[in-house]
């Protein structure tokens, strides 16, 4: 059909030997139209079915084929896939979209990586948990587009008006005569129209869809992975590849004073070091500063690093001390703090309460530890740089790198590989920036390769948090009064400084959009000052929110001899449609970024998920000894998800997980298998979060290092029966997050049902040993 | 100079004997199929088979392997017909994939010595760390690679 990327960003002599992502010189040699850019029509902006606030990010939306579609005349399809791959399949799942919209046969599909352009493909921000729900209509449109022209272009060629044709699994049939003929013959004529205007796409009868909705497809890179050919970030090659390591320092926003590179440079295979500068706050995705020791191998490089002796200035994070800091924070939701949300009277409604319940909780911060570390190789020579990457945001990671060489953005090319896991670290490139630094210190293309103990030493953490809440119940056992403080340093301090409260996006995550029917309902937010880098990690502010609102329920059931379930349902309330913006004393609502009135709160759909899970757990029956049940409900990037968990705990107080029932109503879907995937994953990694997972910091240094002290689920403690429900939704019900939402309501769920199973209520996480007696 | 036999081919290789296999394979032959995960053979992510036996390449240094074969994950088999593999892709195992490589050679490794393992057999000798949680269709995938016959 015509050109995807163009031939010279790849550079003669790059070895473009990546998995089937790279195979424009295959697709070249089998005649592959490519038509000059200049002959294209500008492309059109996408209007989505379903308005979203995709139009607010950098470069918004792209439907058009032009860009997203190639066909050759052998009739193979390639599709890009504009959204990088961390592990959720939004690699596979948007180009299915295309596919089937556009009737093609999967079989005769392949799918490209596009390289880090927000401009050209729309914005590539892979995270938030939207590609979905921002690129589900762009990417029908494009598909719906591709086939309205190929069948125009098959209603030329019989001479026949064009209703008398159809696209039908990758040919056109004439309906007159019932002759077909097949999309790769029709490529150069379709090529040559118009793009028909969105207005006039005609779209599939969802009844129709081959792929979408199925679950049948499976990932693109599934046999490459069993086979250990994909490729990801780590895997890039480039020929004359010299790799990084780096020291890091240890207390984030030092700086080198001195260092001894004697020892050092004796290992063999090491080659030089490279001084990094640390760049002032806010530190945003600049590189971390420090000593880049460069070598043939990242063997060599790790033993270089070890003999490196540094004289660090730690700057102004020297004192961060975890315990101190919580000591603190628990100290200060003992008072009033900043109020973001006021209605009613919460204080009067505290003090008339027949009894009043409350509790803090406590959650630590979190390294993301996906299983490869952040990595990237890069090449900066006459004025250009090209660099693969393991990266959620391309685009940016694109305009960011010519930022910092000085150099036009047109100059970078960013090839995305994929990601060994990301959870939201990888949308931070400084090691990206790394990279490129080093290359043009060097003249060579450098793979910047991070540790493990870089990965946890030095990452954008999770914050830390301190969430207590105070529940007021009236005589007939109603909760009338809900006061939540919220305290935790801000990730918008990695971007500002002096950013001492929580953002408008993090009290959007479960504060102030809280959808209990409860009268008096109060959020306050104490300042809470920044001391590491706090990025986002999976489900994000989630985490203590959930964690704590969740729990309060389950503590107020207890308080009042109520069933669990019951009491959530109750609080919930009836199924109406909320607007946080019209809750008194919220400002700047934060809706994930997307409009309200496409994803109001609706409290029958929280309900429902709610009555599932238990309902599929068997809620109500009873049990062996030392088991518990216990449920969470939470709306989070714009879905509904709720998990009941079964717990056993033994004498000793050791717990196992033997199922788990999850159920989420993310609107319209497109790939069920990953859901239920991504569902199964976020139990396990919520077990992980839950029982023994924390970063902890004294004098400003991270105290865990690697597996062996920050700790991850195993096959043994992971539950393993963990069954998944999909709550239907046809295509009129916007799509939403599907990623990050497993996580949330995990821990809350199970330590309901350790109270349960045991009477002890688990408000500091993680568990640990809490429980041993 | 040392010589080293990786999925049937003998390399000579001018490295410190103490360099860890990992990167031997990774970065000395390309053989990026064996993954980096924490270098202290804590998660498997490195695992391949030395004379059909799971062991994690970051602690082995390549010295030590002498004349022994290695296998890694390129070299499981010719098309990724070994029953793991194929169980691997019915189960739809991976969602980011990164440590599969390792989580399927020590499957392999397992199923070679115990051809029927139990759940509890297949709990302690699958150790190996998966961030994106896919132990459910791990276990369930080695039961199947079971039932297909050790390849």
């Amino acid at each position: 059909m015509t050109h995807m990327f163009e031939s010279a960003l790849i550079q003669p002599g790059t070895v473009v030997n990546l998995s089937r992502r790279f195979v424009l010189k295959g697709l070249a040699a089998a005649g592959t139209l490519v038509i000059g850019t200049s002959f294209l029509p500008a492309p059109a902006r996408a209007a989505s079915a379903w308005k979203t606030g995709a139009d607010l990010m950098t470069g918004g939306t792209v439907n058009n084929p032009h860009v997203f579609i190639a066909i050759d005349p052998s009739g193979i399809v390639t599709i890009l896939a504009s959204r990088t791959e961390m592990g959720t399949g939004i690699r596979t799942s948007l180009p299915m979209v295309v596919a089937d919209e556009m009737e093609a046969d999967w079989s005769r599909v392949r799918v490209e990586q596009a390289p880090g352009d927000n401009i050209k493909y729309g914005n590539q921000d892979t995270d938030g948990s939207r590609s979905v729900r921002h690129f589900f209509w762009p990417m029908r449109q494009c598909g719906a587009a591709m086939r309205m022209m190929l069948e125009q272009a098959a209603a030329a060629r019989w001479e026949i008006d064009v209703t008398s044709v159809r696209a039908q699994n990758h040919e056109v049939v004439n309906l007159v005569t019932s002759e077909v003929v097949g999309y790769g013959a029709l490529a150069k004529a379709a090529s040559a129209l118009p793009v028909p205007p969105v207005e006039a796409l005609r779209y599939k009868d969802p009844r129709d869809f081959r792929y979408i909705g199925t679950g049948a497809i499976q990932i693109v890179d599934l046999r490459d992975i069993t086979m250990g050919k994909a490729t990801y970030g780590l895997d890039a090659k480039m020929p004359g590849m010299k790799f990084a390591v780096i020291a890091h320092p240890p207390v984030v926003g030092g700086k080198v004073v001195s260092y001894d590179a004697s020892e050092t440079l004796k290992v063999p295979g090491v080659e030089k070091v490279v001084v990094l500068e640390t760049p002032p706050f806010p530190l945003a995705f600049q590189q971390l500063g420090g000593v880049a020791v460069i070598a043939r191998n990242t063997g060599s490089a790790i033993k270089g690093r070890d003999k490196l002796k540094v004289v660090w200035d730690d700057g102004p994070n020297a004192s961060y001390d975890s315990v101190a800091y919580r000591a603190q924070m628990e100290e200060s939701v003992t008072k009033p703090g900043l109020v973001v949300r006021d209605d009613g009277d919460a204080e009067g409604a505290l003090k008339s309460a027949a009894k009043v319940i409350s509790a803090t909780y406590y959650l630590p911060h979190l390294a993301h530890a996906s299983m490869e570390p952040p990595t990237a190789t890069a090449h900066v020579a006459d004025g250009k740089c090209v660099a693969y990457v393991s990266c959620q945001w391309p685009g940016d990671c694109q305009a960011d790198v010519a930022k910092t060489l000085g150099i036009p953005r047109e100059d970078v090319t960013i090839y995305p590989l994929l990601m060994g896991g990301a959870f939201g670290r990888k949308s931070c490139y400084d090691y990206v920036i790394e990279a490129a630094l080093l290359s043009k210190a060097t003249g060579q293309p450098i793979k910047v390769v991070w540790t493990r103990e870089d990965d946890l030493q030095h990452d954008t953490y999770h914050t830390v948090s301190v969430e207590r809440i105070d529940a007021g119940v009236d005589k007939d056992g109603k909760v009338i009064a809900w006061r939540h403080r919220t305290c935790a340093p801000s990730l918008m301090s990695t971007f500002k400084n002096d950013y001492d409260h929580q953002s408008p996006i993090e009290l959007g995550m479960g504060v102030v959009d809280n959808p209990f029917d409860i009268p008096n309902l109060r959020c306050e937010n104490p300042a809470a000052k920044a001391h590491v880098r706090i990025g986002w990690f999976r489900v994000v502010s989630n985490i203590p929110h959930a964690f704590a609102i969740q729990s309060m329920v389950g503590e107020i059931a207890a308080a009042l001899g109520r069933d669990q379930r019951d009491m959530l349902l109750e609080m919930i309330g009836p199924a109406r449609t909320l607007d946080p913006r019209t809750f008194r004393g919220v400002k700047d609502f934060w809706n994930y970024g997307d409009p309200v009135e496409t994803w109001p709160i609706e409290t029958g759909r929280l309900s429902r998920v709610v009555e599932i899970a238990t309902e599929q757990i068997g809620w109500g029956r009873s049990l062996p000894k030392g088991h518990g049940l216990g449920v969470a409900g939470h709306r989070c990037f714009l879905s509904y998800i709720a998990t009941a968990v079964e717990v056993a705990v033994d004498d000793k107080g050791n717990l196992s997980i033997p199922r788990v029932e999850t159920a989420i109503d993310c609107g319209f879907y497109i790939n069920p298998e990953r859901i239920r995937a991504l569902c199964e994953g976020g139990a396990v990694m919520g077990t992980a979060l839950a029982k023994n997972s924390e970063m902890t910091f004294k004098n400003g240094r991270a105290q865990q290092s690697n597996f062996h002290d920050f700790l991850l689920a195993r096959i043994t403690e992971a539950p393993l029966k963990v069954g998944v429900h999909i709550v239907p939704a046809d295509v009129n019900i916007p799509s939403s997050g599907v990623g990050e939402p497993p996580l949330a309501p995990f821990a809350p769920a199970l330590c309901n049902a350790i109270f349960a199973a045991t009477g002890k209520r688990i408000r500091n996480l993680p568990i640990g040993n809490q429980l041993a007696t | 100079m040392l010589s080293l036999r990786v999925n049937g081919s003998t390399h000579v290789l001018d490295l410190e004997p103490e360099m860890p296999l990992l990167w031997v394979l990774r970065d000395e032959l390309g053989l990026t199929g064996t993954k980096f995960g924490c270098g202290i053979g804590a998660c498997g992510a490195c695992t391949v088979l030395i004379e059909g036996v799971a062991v994690r390449s970051c602690q082995v240094p390549l010295s030590a392997v002498g004349s022994s074969a290695v296998t890694t994950i390129e070299g499981l088999s010719p098309d990724g017909s070994h029953p793991v593999q194929r169980a691997w892709i019915e189960h739809d195992v991976p969602q980011c994939g990164y440590c599969q490589s390792g989580q399927i050679l020590a499957a392999a490794s397992l199923l070679a010595k115990n051809p029927a393992p139990s759940d509890s057999e297949i709990d302690a000798a699958i150790t190996n760390i998966c961030r994106c949680g896919t132990y459910p269709r791990i276990r369930a995938a080695i039961h199947r690679a079971a039932s297909l016959g050790n390849g």
